[in-house]
């Protein structure tokens, strides 16, 4: 009976692989696994040629060169290249389906500030969306609430789940503060002016911030008989438990930015953007500030801009020796995040070292988001989060990744989108 | 007692100036006064040109006797001796809205109005050459005032309302008299504009080529209408065929638009006065070209205030430059022969109009050429040469008594005489009390010094060389004044001046009361104030150059044409020769003369390739860069605009399209409409003006769109056919039969009216005109091909195409191309089913595959897009580099021309670094035709120079002080729109 059940389930994902088995996460890693061949790309700066790299039950239990004699399940992987899963902070991944259509939309809800609103519980791990980051090796993401001053609490997820429980990796473990902008948009809509002009309201935006984090604060400090869900959430800045994702792009609104978080006694502060942030790197390195820069393929903000500002910014922060990662923050933002591994690309395009820039979406992510105890680089004691690719993975046209792995199960890299790529394919092939 | 004395005799006067002679008058007797006035002694300007000295002007009943040195004073003549002042004509302002009241903003509902409020007129609100100016003209005595105090006595009004705004009204700014007189011409012109009346709704033209298509369709109803082919009455067209002698300016607004609204004047031979924006120095030569005559405005930009860095660095080069350049403007036209008038419209207080001019003539600008502009110029644009503008015998004494040179900072304007009316600005009689004093007051003694405006001196008293509070007021020759001494103690004193030049003595009332008399004896002249300065060392303010085009990383010169030869290069042909190693390309005359080993050439530029990879320039067949508008969203048709009438030349994106290796691009319109507008099909000349990008010979393209866009499934539109796909189809079924119809009709022979719309949609059933169609799901594509073969022709290519894999034997067999995203989707419903395999499957299913941007970022990177192919669905290296170059080439039947690396084609190349599909390329020359429009290291040194001009331009504003070219304003950045297909402007 039970191997009746075994063959029954055999089947069933050996056809399902073929049609409709992509929404199926893998079961737990029940065999060694062995990769071997290959170029192991380590996440933390350095190579192994012809290297192998075994895991079981889920960790990594070595990596080296030449072969092993240990045995288990092969993948021969000559000429191919392993590289930790691609990491994708501040993301919104699983939270909307569809942008046109309002009703899959679940990643923005009305109010200033709203800590306690938690991403994990919408995220739907189910999503046409989100199976489509694994085929390009980004295997980890932050789900973060969107839009308003604090838009609430992330939290890290992998991308093979059956549901938000499943998928959590770290719960709760960070709030994201929009920060106000000295310039604003006229809002030709309500009647202003259209074009950019100073925006009169921002030192009263910053001070309601500012009030805001100060209450938290108070409320933290004595045992208060009613709850204020929002405080409470704020709770975790000031004990070092989250961290705060502050999102500013200008020089100043970063420094008054940081010094806000720093003033009220928040200690772990990530920039999130920082367009002008190569201007005051001493000032981000002295308050242990780290940038998780947005999209490099991006258009600059200015027409007199260097056209290819966006592409240089990580390279000059990461020159100044600061720690910075990459986000796909921005339009059609969620099926973006799949080119995570180009826009780390691009930067080498400017001078970057590969292997340094490799670090901007795997090592460096894993220490900004406080997860590489267990991911961003390929070390012994590490989760076995990696992907098989046939060539470089930064590179559009050698990303082509045959192997992918998070936690030791082997995911699928099937799609909705191969789905239908290898329908159509034999629909053609049939006349 | 006094004041009644002189409002009685307003009032009698105006009295008997209102009477006209055949009325009753019951008041009194009637009277005539039919003396002449003779104003003798004056720098008198009969025209600008012509200035007599001791000059004579005889004046009666409103005109000009005579004028000149030796005129005949008739007995029966008032004189008035000018010994010392200038007569100069009085100005006239051809484009103002003077005395007739804008209508107020319609509020819109919340869904699009689209037909027209109003029946018995034309179809369209927003033409209404039926507006009669002078049935909404009110004499403003207010703004006349304010109008002669700069020197106007004439005012050509309109108002100022609509595309057609109907006809205007001749002025002159004549208090004393009625309408009946100062009316000179109640049909003075008629106008036009780009700008849709505020008082409707209705939606279309949304956009400025659909106001340029509105007008030119306008024009030729006008005519079709004129020969009697209508059924119905329509009172616009009619209005329009009785204006039609009339001169027509038309509000452009700006350089661009000077020349757009030319080429409209030019296919209608109507030779329109064009009102322009003051940024006419910026593309003189374009300007020329229009050979058009012109209204300026001169509301110069103000500083802005650049005091905290962390705002100035949002203002643009572009927006800094033309706070230092825009004052140059008249000085620049002037000295190309452009014929032009100064208007006091467009500035932010009529007041500034003398300071603004004075700067101009600062920069530059010739005095007598003012004069001109002010006077004969207008006067000829409004054909009234022989009534205006000179004062000559017989034309209307209009004329202004100044203290000096008009155009001087110090020249009092004394009188503005309109219609031989005189109006006091400024009491000419008034004594020059300016100088230095010796004050004995009360016992002490002062210095005084009284400097400034001759009717309002400033006063500054001194004691031992100590300042002390003062204050001073003057008119009708008395002084009155008071000042502190050292005890703060307050004296005043008052005096009747007779005579300038020696001093004066009056009352001086002690700080205890006591009354007793002061002396005041003139020791010397006043100083000039210190703001003079920077005229006094006769230097022309610095200007930065201009650039082409004339923003950040603009040109100094334009690019030209060079030979030269690429020596061991990687050379891929997009050709069936493939990728070709150690390979030299030598290019001559803009073309691609060889491609072979070991080519040499004389007198040609060497550029050593060795390890680097040369291109065909990439052609992007979807894009909305360098336009300034993209959706005509009016009506569900809109073939009758034209994305060519909108190029904008200055689209910083151009110049980032060739960091990317961008040579062409296909402007198309966007997908708001079942039928859009035509493309343009351009070359990324950076520095040319719209003209010299667009193709020549360009194939003829027009955009069509299918889908959720054309139903208007994502905002709250339920109003407008289609609402589903089904319209879709029937909606082009309609439009199609009715083309159909109509080029039968035209081709019959019989008189029909010209349709621009029917016109393009006939050009495609005759295979004259191409469709690159907007599309998504495959039912719809499905469908477009078979309305394609119902009427006989195919569809050329279908952009995005999303589904195209679901349908692409179906395509290979229709015959069209497809031109796609490589990985976009799930950014709406009907993307649900994009994949990144599309490119692949079309490919290989024989269907011409491009890759597209519709995206003004990913369009500097479409080389890394058609990379993903060889990810997404096993493209080889040559079929994905073939997808941005001759592919695209193609589908826009391009091919013979560019997209290729083949001998005797447009050398459109580029230089890359590395693999040109590899994320690490980057492109280190793009050349168009043998010109570098690009290169890495030119782009370093702009980049240098970029910030060494802003830090000039921040540190001269910076020392501008305020008052001087007014009031600082605020930093500000303009709202770019970077257009994709969706954007409604």
């Amino acid at each position: 009976m039970q191997i009746l059940k075994n063959i029954f389930l055999a089947t069933i994902i050996s056809i399902g692989l073929q049609t409709w088995a992509q929404q199926t996460p893998a079961p737990a890693q029940s065999e060694t696994i062995i990769v071997s061949g290959a170029t192991i790309h380590i996440g933390n700066g350095t190579i192994i040629n012809n290297g192998y790299i075994i895991f079981e039950n889920g960790k990594i239990t070595e990596v080296g060169q030449g072969t092993t004699r240990k045995q288990g399940r092969m993948i021969e992987a000559s000429g191919k290249h392993i590289y930790p899963g691609i990491i994708a902070p501040v993301s919104s991944l699983g939270l909307v389906e569809i942008d046109a259509v309002r009703a899959t939309n679940d990643d923005d809800e009305i109010g200033d500030f709203i800590p306690n609103i938690r991403s994990l519980i919408a995220y739907n791990a189910e999503s046409k969306v989100v199976e489509s980051m694994r085929p390009n090796g980004v295997l980890l993401a932050q789900i973060t609430p969107q839009g308003g001053g604090i838009s609430g609490t992330s939290s890290v997820v992998q991308l093979d789940a059956w549901n938000w429980e499943d998928a959590a990796v770290k719960v709760d473990d960070g709030i994201h503060v929009h920060w106000p902008n000295t310039f604003r948009r006229g809002r030709w809509w309500i009647g202003e002016e259209r074009g950019w002009k100073p925006n009169k309201d921002y030192e009263k935006d910053t001070d309601a911030f500012k009030m805001y984090v100060a209450n938290a604060k108070a409320y933290g400090g004595v045992k208060s008989s009613s709850k204020n869900e929002g405080f409470e959430a704020m709770q975790g800045l000031f004990n070092g438990s989250k961290k705060l994702y502050l999102y500013a792009q200008g020089e100043k609104e970063i420094i008054d930015g940081v010094m806000a978080c720093k003033n009220a006694g928040i200690n772990e502060v990530v920039l999130v953007g920082g367009y002008e942030a190569y201007k005051i790197i001493p000032f981000l390195k002295q308050n242990n500030v780290s940038v998780i820069v947005d999209r490099v393929h991006s258009t600059p903000d200015a027409d007199d801009d260097d056209y290819d500002h966006p592409y240089k910014l990580p390279k000059l922060l990461n020159d100044g020796g600061v720690t910075v990662s990459l986000n796909s923050r921005g339009g059609m933002e969620r099926m973006n995040t799949r080119n995570l591994p180009f826009y780390a690309g691009q930067v080498v395009g400017q001078g970057m070292e590969k292997e340094e820039a490799l670090k901007l979406i795997t090592s460096n992510t894993a220490k900004i988001l406080g997860i590489d105890k267990d991911y961003g680089t390929l070390e012994v004691g590490k989760s076995a989060t990696l992907f098989v690719s046939e060539g470089d993975a930064l590179d559009m046209r050698t990303n082509i990744v045959s192997h992918a792995f998070i936690d030791g199960r082997e995911v699928s890299l099937e799609t909705h989108q191969t789905e239908l790529w290898k329908r159509y394919s034999e629909k053609y092939e049939q006349k | 007692m006094k004041k009644t004395f002189i409002l009685a005799l307003l009032f009698l006067f105006t009295g008997m100036a209102n009477a006209q002679d055949y009325f009753p008058k019951n008041d009194g007797v009637k009277e005539e006064n039919n003396n002449n006035v003779a104003l003798t002694n004056a720098t008198l300007y009969v025209t600008p040109s012509q200035v007599i000295k001791n000059g004579t002007l005889l004046i009666q009943n409103g005109k000009v006797v005579a004028s000149g040195s030796n005129v005949n004073i008739p007995k029966n003549s008032i004189t008035i001796d000018l010994q010392g002042k200038y007569v100069y004509p009085s100005f006239i302002d051809s484009y103002s809205g003077f005395g007739i009241e804008k209508p107020k903003r319609q509020g819109g509902g919340r869904s699009p109005q689209y037909d027209a409020t109003r029946e018995g007129f034309y179809w369209n609100d927003h033409i209404m050459p039926e507006n009669k100016g002078i049935d909404k003209f009110k004499y403003e005595s207010k703004d006349a005032e304010e109008l002669r105090k700069l020197g106007f006595g004439i005012v050509n009004t309109h108002l100022m309302d609509g595309i057609a705004r109907g006809t205007g009204v001749l002025v002159a700014l004549n208090d004393e008299s009625g309408d009946a007189t100062r009316i000179l011409n109640d049909q003075s012109g008629q106008f036009f504009s780009f700008s849709k009346s505020v008082s409707s709704n209705q939606s279309y033209p949304g956009s400025l080529m659909g106001s340029m298509a509105l007008l030119r369709q306008v024009y030729s109803d006008m005519d079709w209408y004129a020969k009697g082919n209508s059924k119905t009455k329509d009172r616009s067209l009619e209005a329009m065929i009785e204006n039609k002698n009339l001169i027509s300016f038309f509000e452009a607004g700006d350089k661009g638009n000077n020349v757009r609204a030319n080429k409209i004047g030019d296919q209608f031979n109507i030779n329109y006065v064009i009102v322009g924006g003051g940024d006419e120095y910026e593309s003189i030569e374009s300007i020329k070209k229009t050979n058009a005559k012109y209204v300026i405005p001169i509301n110069f930009p103000s500083a802005y205030d650049v005091s905290d860095p962390y705002y100035a660095k949002y203002i643009s080069l572009e927006d800094m430059r033309e706070w230092n350049q825009a004052p140059q403007n008249l000085k620049v036209l002037s000295e190309n022969g452009i014929t032009f008038a100064l208007t006091t419209y467009e500035l932010d207080k009529v007041s500034e109009f003398s300071k603004n001019l004075q700067k101009a003539i600062e920069y530059g600008f010739n005095k007598t050429k003012a004069l001109e502009a002010l006077t004969t110029v207008p006067a000829s644009l409004l054909g009234q040469s022989s009534t205006l503008g000179t004062l000559e015998s017989g034309k209307w004494a209009n004329f202004l008594i100044t203290s000096g040179d008009i155009f001087d900072k110090e020249t009092t304007l004394y009188e503005n005489w309109v219609q031989g009316k005189k109006h006091v600005i400024n009491d000419k009689d008034t004594k020059d009390i300016r100088g230095v004093y010796s004050l004995s007051a009360g016992g002490k003694n002062y210095e005084m010094t009284l400097s400034g405006d001759i009717s309002k001196p400033k006063i500054e008293v001194k004691q031992d060389t100590l300042k002390r509070t003062s204050k001073i007021s003057y008119e009708n020759n008395w002084v009155t004044f008071s000042f502190e001494d050292d005890n703060e103690e307050l004296h005043r004193a008052t005096a009747l001046i007779t005579n300038s030049g020696t001093g004066f003595s009056g009352r001086l009332v002690l700080p205890n009361g006591a009354e007793t008399s002061f002396t005041a004896v003139r020791t010397g002249d006043a100083k000039a104030d210190d703001k003079d300065d920077k005229k006094e060392d006769g230097k022309t303010p610095e200007l930065v150059p201009l650039t082409y085009p004339n923003v950040g990383y603009g040109f100094t010169t334009k690019p030209r044409s060079q030979n030269m030869l690429f020596k061991n290069a990687t050379v891929w042909t997009s050709e069936a020769a493939g990728v070709l190693e150690n390979t030299d390309v030598l290019v001559k005359n803009g073309k691609i003369e060889k491609i072979g080993k070991n080519l040499s050439g004389a007198g040609v530029v060497v550029i050593d390739a060795t390890g680097k990879h040369l291109t065909a320039g990439i052609i992007d067949e979807h894009s909305h860069i360098a336009a300034l508008s993209i959706n005509e969203g009016g009506q569900n048709s809109s073939a009758e605009v034209k994305i060519e009438d909108v190029i904008n030349p200055e689209d910083i994106n151009i110049y980032r399209n060739l960091a990317g290796g961008v040579t062409s691009v296909q402007i198309l319109h966007g997908s708001a409409n079942p039928i859009g507008g035509r493309s343009a099909i351009i070359k990324l000349k950076w520095g040319e003006d719209a003209d010299g990008l667009i193709y020549k010979n360009s194939p003829k393209f027009i955009k069509f769109a299918l889908g959720e866009n054309v139903k208007q499934s994502n905002w709250q539109s339920y109003g407008r056919f289609p609402q589903t796909r089904m319209g879709v189809e029937q909606l082009y079924v309609n439009y199609f039969n009715r083309a159909k119809e109509y080029d039968a009709s035209k081709k019959s022979g019989k008189p029909y009216r010209y349709d621009e719309e029917m016109e393009v949609l006939a050009e495609i059933l005759n295979g004259e005109r191409f469709i690159s169609c907007h599309s998504y799901v495959q039912s719809e594509i499905n469908m477009l091909m078979k309305v394609a073969e119902k009427f006989g022709f195919k569809v050329n290519t279908f952009t995005h195409i999303l589904e195209g894999y679901k349908v692409a034997d179906k395509m290979a067999a229709h015959g069209v191309g497809g031109s796609t995203f490589s990985d976009w989707w799930a950014y709406k419903y009907e993307v649900n089913d994009a994949i990144p395999y599309n490119a692949a499957i079309m490919t290989n299913a024989g269907v011409t595959t491009a890759i597209n941007s519709d995206d003004d970022e990913m369009s500097r990177r479409l080389n890394q897009e058609a990379a993903k192919t060889i990810k997404y669905g096993g493209m080889t290296e040559e079929e994905a580099w073939n997808m941005v170059t001759i592919n695209p080439a193609k589908l826009l039947h391009l091919d013979n021309r560019t997209g290729s690396i083949k001998e005797g084609k447009d050398a459109d190349l580029v230089l890359w670094t590395d693999h040109p599909l590899s994320v690490y390329a980057k492109a280190e020359k793009t050349i168009i035709e043998g010109a570098v429009y690009f290169d890495l290291d030119a782009d370093k040194a702009k980049r240098e120079a970029i910030k060494a001009e802003r830090n000039k331009l921040i540190k001269m504003m910076l020392s501008e002080k305020d008052g001087n070219g007014g009031k600082k304003r605020p930093p500000m950045k303009k709202d770019k729109i970077d257009f994709e297909c969706e954007t409604i402007n």
